[in-house]
This record gives C-alpha cells, structure tokens and sequence, in this order.
C-alpha cells in the first residue's frame, strides 16, 4: 500500500525523488522477507528451544547434565558406530546404483522414461512403509524365507533379522535404505546429466573415447557439483535414518536418530532427546564441512 | 528496462502485492490450526486417549461404542504418554483446553494428576457409583482410582497381562506339568523342549520398540521371583532370576527385539509360546480359538505375580464447562457400553462382570477365563501400578530395560550390572520422591532400593 501512495504521487508531481531508488534496493529484501520469518519462526527458534533443552537437565537446571547423561549411556557410542557404518556403506553403494540408474535413463534409449519412472516409485512410499514392507520381507515367515524354501534353496526358514549376526542385521537395512533412497540420489545425478551439453560427449568421440573414458574423463568431472549436492543431501539423511532401523532392528540395533526418539517418547526425557538431536546436528554439519572442502569446485576459464 | 520516469512500474507494484498476499496466505496456513486433529468443532468434544490406539480399536470406539452419544466426538488416540502430557501442559499453560476428556492408563493420569492438570472426578464417581449411576465398580479399581484422598478418574477400561501357546506346543510339556498351573522352572524346561524337537527357539516376548517386556520385568518376573521389585532390586533372588530370564531368552526367537504384539508371531508360527498384554494376543486367539490357548502367567518362589491394567477418564482442568464432558464419561461407563467395548477391543470393564459374560466371542471367552484364573489364584501376587513417579516413570522404566539388555542381550555381569543399575533406580525414586509401592513393602519415606 504505502509503495502504491509513493508511486502515485511521484507520477502526478512528476519528481524523481531519491527515495525511490532506495526502495529499488530494498526490493529483494522484501521479497526475501516473508521465507525468513518462515524459516526463523519454523525452524530457528525450535532449534534455539532444542539447544536450550540439551543444556539443561530434568531438573531443570543450566549445564551438562543431559549431554553427560548421554554419553554415559551404554547405548550412545554403538549407535554412533552403526550410523557412520550405515553411511559409509550407504554411500558408495547409492552413488553406484544411481550413477548407473541415471545413465541408463540418459542414455535416451527407447523407454528410458518408462525406466525413470520404474526407479522413482520408492520415492513415493514412506520411510515407515518401507520399514514395515522390508520387515515382512525378512521377517522368518516372511516373503524372502518362502521364497527361498519353495526354490528349495533351504530347507528350514533363516532368521535374518538376528540381533546378534549384527553384520546380518545391518545389511537387511542398507539393502532396505538403498532401495528407498536411491531414486533420490537418482533424480539429481540425471538433472545434473541432462545440463550437460551434449557437445562434449561428442568431442570426445571424435577422439575415439571408450564408453568408460568418456565417464570418467567427461561426465564424472563435469558431474562434480552435481555430486557434491547429492552427496550432501544423502550425508545429512544418513544420519536422520529412522524407520527402517526400528522395523528391521528393533532394540537390538541403534542408531542416533532411534535413541533421540526412544529418549523423548519412551524415556519421556526431552533433555536427553535434545541432546541426541545435537550430536546429529553437529556430525551432519562436519559431514557437509568434509565433503566441502574435499570436494571443491574448480572454476574453469571464461566461466 | 522502461522506466516511467524511475518509479515502480505498475508490474513492480503487482509483483510486491501478489507477493504480500502470498506471505498473507502462507503465515495463515502456517498458523490456522483449526484443521488440525483434535482441535475442538465448534460444538463437539475433543476425546484424546493413548489407549485403544490402534486402527481398528479407534474405529470400534468411534463406529459402536460412541455410537449413540448426542454430541459430536472428536476421537483423537496417540500411545504415547509423553505427547499426551506436553499437549494438556501445553494447554494449562495458554489457557485453552484443546481436550475435553482423557482416557489413559492409571500412571499416566497419576502424572497429570500430580501436576494439577486434571479436575477433581470424586463428584462423578460417587454419583456413577452409588443409587442412580448403576455402576458396579468393583472395589479394587476404585482404590487405584484415589490420589491424595480424591478420585482422580473415572474407572473406565481393565485388563491384565497372560500367555498363550499353540496348542501343537501343548505335548512337550514337561511330565507332570499343568499348563494352567505352571512354575517358570516348567516354563522353562517346556520351551528348552521345544526348541529341541522343532529345532528353533519357540518362546516369544515383547521386546520391540513398542513391546511390553519391561511390564513382565516390573510385575512379573520380579515379584514371582523375589517378592517384591524395588526393595529386591539387587537382591540375591534378584540375580536368580536374571539366570532364570537369561536361559529363557536362549530358548526364544531371537527376533523378539522387534516384536510389539505377540498375536501376529503365534498366528504365523514364528514363536509357540508367548507372553504379552491381553489386549495384544486377543487377536491370535480370536482368529484361531481351537489352536491357540491361553493360559495364566507361571508361578515363581515368592508367588504367581500378575499386573493389573486399569485404565480411566477425566476432565482436564482447563475446561471451563465440565458438562458435556461427563456426560460422555457417563456414557463410556454404561454398563451396556462396557459390554461393547468388551465384545469389540477385548478390554474388559472394571465393573461386575455378572450379567455381561456368556455368549462373548470365543477368544474373549477364553481370556475372561484365565484372567479370572490368574487373579483368583491363592498364590496371585497383585502389583500395585508404580505411582508417585511423576515424570520419572519413563526414567523408571528405562532402568528395567538397560538391565535387561546389558544382562540378557549383552551378556553382562548379573551382580555388577545390578549394583549399577541399582543406583541409578536409587536415583530415579529419589528425585520423584516415590514412596513405594506393592508387592514392595508400603511404607513411609522414599522408597529404597534393596
């Protein structure tokens, strides 16, 4: 309203008033305005809240109490242990599956948009859905035992989901995890590979690359921002890994994010639960500072 | 660009208005929680339970037992205690009331109680419960309903936790052994044969995130075992029982860590003999009442120790105008809803039960038997619900379950696992000041760990 006033009477006297200009530069501010008091109402001061609850105990008292709590938990350093695991068997695993996913959708053959579709459709279901889907899956009377007894490769069902073969436990998860969260991975590599021009591709032919050289010495390289973004997305999710642990591990396997849960909803302990919220903050942000650093993007000439 | 002598152009002017307007629409989305569930209709109730929370019990309430109520109810369910707690203390704090009545388990509502959230219900039982009311409230669940000389609820739902077993299961009991009268010595040696024949382990307990064990550490091992929980915490008994519990636990699925509900692994065969909630198992024994049975919690040393669940109703303090509320305590209490909510969610009312037994469906038949077994039994050992632990009962709880997982899961030491674990229970009962409670002996003072 008040810009409407100003312009109406800077036309009718004719000026050019100063403020004007100025107002010109307030403009993107403006525009900016209404998402940063979203963002600061809806996610800042909760996480300021979250923060505060870490550093207080339950008796309500400022200091160490929780995250001490914390780290005397018998529990807190193996779900420590099973969430960089997780990652750092997740991610090289993903970005294979993807990378490969994503050149077959590229490689424009006939029905490649069929086939984006068909690796996108885990997107669509929940993380919890996925949890619960994968547990009737390997569960001991589950899909995955019936199959295998009917093809008579065993004899009597396995139980996969035994806490105490962990290497077990962990694989029906990753395997779970890869299938859900793949296609996330995948949409960003193919974005990444469609800005590519194809010229390049086509140079390298000319020079007689192989399809690997051309992989590796035209699309990896020009795929690196790319990549960095899908890495960073797939870390911090990583670590916010939830659903599928609780359905395939139940207690007998944890990682941070199911401890913050139990502390607040079994443990009715918002404190402790904040606290485990703050360890997965701060390792997500050193996460993203690695893969920063590790992987910087080159600027070439005339860009 | 076109400049009209430097002003905004008219699309800058449009751009900054439909930009406002948007901002406008968004904070309003963002703030607009009247669509939100559970949020009261202008003229209807918010009934917000954690018990009865799954799919087909929410139904249930709202398709047959509400079925008749005048007034429009807003039927919202969450198991979770702790959101239940940070909604009514959220609303204490504003000033509103969001929720006009509460259906929860005896211990969450002493929580709330303790707080001062909750109205006090005494007026609304004793007219339930004497001349007009018609309800016959039997006198135990009244007693549990009495905070601080003051009903602090309305009885409204009960039950208790038992075992089942498939009946394929029934002939390697050990020589001699009475299923309806089993020690956890026989329990044991049944499961230890079972596993023999059929060559995988067939015991079954609620170990999952959302299971149930630490309720058979807390009312069932413990008192059956050594007499009492607190004051026998660490007690020489104490470690007997966690032997006990460790060989039972080599004889039972390893995949119980992510059981919650023992009915779907006894339908399909994954475990034969189970212990769990009786709400839980009805479902098993409901869709399959000629191969699954139920029977009785085993007796230990001390005694065959059982919990009692009782759950209730009251008004949250925050409500201005309490009528209508109580009018659908009224309504939940009715002797013929009590008989609906038996029929269809299998929890039975804490009420007389002359009049509505007979011609219940077979698994609920069954179960009304070994619960009136269990609890009539000369050696039944009732715990009292843990009260007086306030915010602490989930601190309480984790003690059982970190002692569990270190001595059966992790194979720890019994003595020095129990001596840790020991004090941080001292701990827990210190800071909520709890007296404590039976089995243990009811005294006076904070309740001491033993």
């Amino acid at each position: 309203m008040a810009e409407q006033t100003l312009s109406r009477s800077a036309t009718t006297t004719g000026e050019t008033p100063a403020a004007v200009p100025r107002l010109r530069r307030w403009v993107p501010y403006l525009l900016l305005a209404p998402s940063i008091v979203y963002l600061a109402v809806f996610f800042a001061s909760p996480m300021l809240q979250a923060f505060g609850l870490a550093f207080t105990g339950t008796t309500g008292r400022f200091g160490l109490e929780s995250i001490r709590a914390m780290l005397g938990d018998d529990r807190f350093w193996p779900s420590v242990l099973t969430t960089l695991l997780l990652l750092v068997v997740l991610l090289p695993v993903q970005f294979a599956l993807a990378l490969g996913m994503g050149l077959v959708v590229n490689a424009r053959l006939r029905g490649s948009g069929f086939w984006l579709y068909v690796f996108l459709l885990p997107l669509g279901v929940s993380e919890l859905g996925a949890g619960i889907a994968w547990y009737s899956i390997f569960v001991e009377q589950g899909w995955l035992n019936t199959v295998l007894q009917g093809l008579g490769i065993i004899d009597t069902p396995v139980i996969w989901l035994d806490y105490r073969d962990p290497v077990r436990v962990v694989a029906t998860i990753v395997l779970a995890e890869a299938w859900r969260s793949t296609s996330l991975i995948l949409i960003i590599l193919v974005s990444g590979m469609r800005a590519i021009p194809r010229d390049y591709l086509e140079a390298a032919e000319v020079f007689h690359a192989g399809p690997w050289q051309k992989l590796r010495h035209v699309l990896l390289p020009l795929l690196r921002p790319t990549i960095r973004t899908a890495l960073i997305v797939r870390t911090v999710l990583a670590f916010e890994v939830f659903a599928t642990v609780v359905a395939l591990g139940g207690t007998g396997t944890d990682v941070l994010a199911t401890q913050a849960n139990r502390a607040y909803t079994e443990f009715q302990d918002a404190h402790l639960a904040s606290a485990y919220g703050l360890v997965i903050l701060v390792v997500s942000l050193a996460a993203v500072a690695v893969i920063l650093v590790s992987l910087p993007i080159r600027r070439e000439r005339g860009e | 660009m076109v400049q009209h002598s430097g002003v905004l152009s008219r699309r800058d002017v449009l751009r900054l208005g439909s930009a406002a307007a948007a901002a406008g629409l968004l904070s309003a989305c963002a703030l607009d929680t009247t669509g939100a569930p559970g949020s009261q209709d202008s003229d209807g109730l918010v009934f917000y339970s954690t018990q009865l929370a799954t799919t087909e019990e929410a139904e249930s309430l709202r398709r047959q037992i509400l079925a008749g109520f005048g007034t429009p109810v807003d039927y919202v369910t969450d198991s979770s205690s702790t959101k239940m707690f940070d909604r009514l203390r959220a609303d204490a704090k504003a000033g509103t009331s969001s929720v006009q009545v509460v259906g929860a388990l005896q211990g969450e509502i002493a929580t709330l109680w303790a707080e001062g959230l909750l109205r006090d219900m005494t007026d609304v039982v004793e007219e339930l419960a004497t001349g007009a009311g018609g309800r016959r409230f039997t006198r135990q669940y009244l007693d549990l309903a009495r905070m601080d000389g003051r009903y602090a609820f309305v009885p409204w739902i009960q039950a208790s936790y038992l075992m089942a077993a498939r009946t394929d299961a029934l002939q390697y009991l050990p020589p001699g052994a009475d299923v309806q009268r089993l020690t956890y010595d026989q329990l044991l040696g049944w499961t230890r044969t079972l596993q023999q024949a059929t060559g995988s382990p067939e015991l079954g307990l609620p170990a999952g995130p959302d299971g149930l064990l630490k309720r058979f550490l807390q009312g069932y091992a413990y008192p059956s075992f050594t007499g009492g929980v607190n004051s026998t915490f660490r007690s020489p008994d104490a470690a007997a029982m966690w032997q006990w519990l460790r060989a039972a636990w080599a004889t039972a699925n390893p995949q119980s860590v992510t059981y919650g509900n023992m009915a779907e692994p006894l339908l399909s065969g994954e475990v034969w003999v189970a212990w769990d909630h009786a709400v839980r198992l009805v479902d098993a024994l409901q869709a399959r009442p000629d191969d699954i049975v139920s029977f009785p919690a085993p007796v230990g040393p001390r005694g065959r120790g059982y919990l009692p669940v009782l759950g209730g109703l009251s008004v949250p303090r925050s409500v201005a105008d309490p009528t209508a509320s109580i009018e659908l305590i009224r309504h939940l209490t009715d002797p013929a809803r009590a008989s609906t909510t038996l029929r269809t969610v299998a929890w039975f009312p804490p009420q007389d039960l002359a009049g509505l037994l007979g011609g219940l469906p077979p698994g609920i038949e069954a179960e009304a038997a070994t619960l009136q077994a269990m609890i009539t039994a000369p050696d039944a050992l009732a715990s009292s619900l843990a009260v007086g632990l306030g915010n602490q009962s989930g601190a309480y709880d984790k003690v059982f379950t970190d002692t569990f997982r270190q001595i059966v899961l992790g194979d720890g030491d019994i003595p020095s696992t129990l001596a840790t674990q020991g004090a941080a229970l001292q701990g827990v009962l210190d800071q909520a000041g709890a007296r404590c409670w039976r089995p243990d002996p009811v005294g006076e003072g904070v309740c001491r760990v033993g």
